[in-house]
């Protein structure tokens, strides 16, 4: 029916170039969301807690709280 | 859709002219088994059928069978059509024709969906019992101002939002 022959698809080696690009795409992926998630969440919650602790009294809280009155044995 | 066409189906019960064309059973009991249960019944998933749609041939169809088992190259396009209409009781086309039930199926879906959301209305005011004290606004309000006073979460949490000199929420 056809007047022109069509090139003959490939037929072998299709899972191997599969697993090939897909073993490269999941490693990229992979260090990627690894990335982001160091760069968007661990990073600034280690900074937030840093800052915290930079200016951070216990003794001036503990006298904050027990004048807001909340402990039981000391008022 | 289905469940539609069998009830056509028995509705024309009376009619029974166009089902004796194709014949496919005789019906031991009243009207024998329809589709999904017959034996030419055909579906996208089960696209071979046991029997062919018409088992009872008249003598034009048997002729025609008969020519069925020589070449098919003397075969005319009618021909052909014909034995396939013998065969199967619907083309792929037919048979996988899309459908407007899904309208239906969501629409009654949302229906009971809201007649639920009445019901459980009309418990919310005659069956439940009055809320209790920790749910107060008063009690709800006491107990946020221990939680800062307590500087719970302080880093991320709810302290956190609170501006201590201010004594209000931080913008």
């Amino acid at each position: 029916m056809a007047s022109e022959v069509l090139a003959k698809p490939q037929i072998r080696g299709l899972l191997a170039r599969r697993l090939r690009i897909h073993m490269v795409g999941a490693f990229l992926v992979s260090l990627g969301v690894a990335a982001l998630y160091k760069f968007g969440v661990a990073e600034p919650r280690k900074k937030a807690y840093a800052d915290f602790c930079k200016n951070y009294s216990p003794e001036i809280d503990f006298e904050e709280m027990k004048k807001a009155g909340i402990f039981c044995s000391i008022r | 859709m289905l469940s539609r066409a069998a009830w056509s189906l028995m509705l024309k019960k009376s009619g029974h002219g166009r089902r004796e064309m194709h014949s496919p059973e005789a019906p031991a009991r009243g009207e024998g088994k329809m589709p999904p249960y017959a034996n030419w019944y055909a579906e996208r998933s089960y696209p071979m059928p046991e029997e062919p749609f018409c088992s009872d041939l008249n003598a034009e169809q048997q002729a025609l069978k008969e020519k069925e088992k020589g070449s098919w190259t003397q075969l005319s396009h009618a021909e052909k059509v014909a034995l396939y209409r013998l065969q199967y009781h619907q083309t792929f086309a037919e048979m996988n024709r899309r459908s407007n039930e899904w309208k239906t199926v969501m629409g009654c879906v949302f229906f009971f969906c809201g007649f639920t959301a009445l019901l459980i209305w009309w418990q919310r005011v005659y069956v439940y019992p009055p809320k209790p004290i920790t749910l107060t606004d008063e009690w709800k309000a006491q107990q946020l101002q221990r939680m800062l006073d307590m500087k719970v979460n302080p880093v991320h949490g709810l302290a956190s939002h609170w501006d201590y000199e201010k004594k209000e929420w931080k913008k």
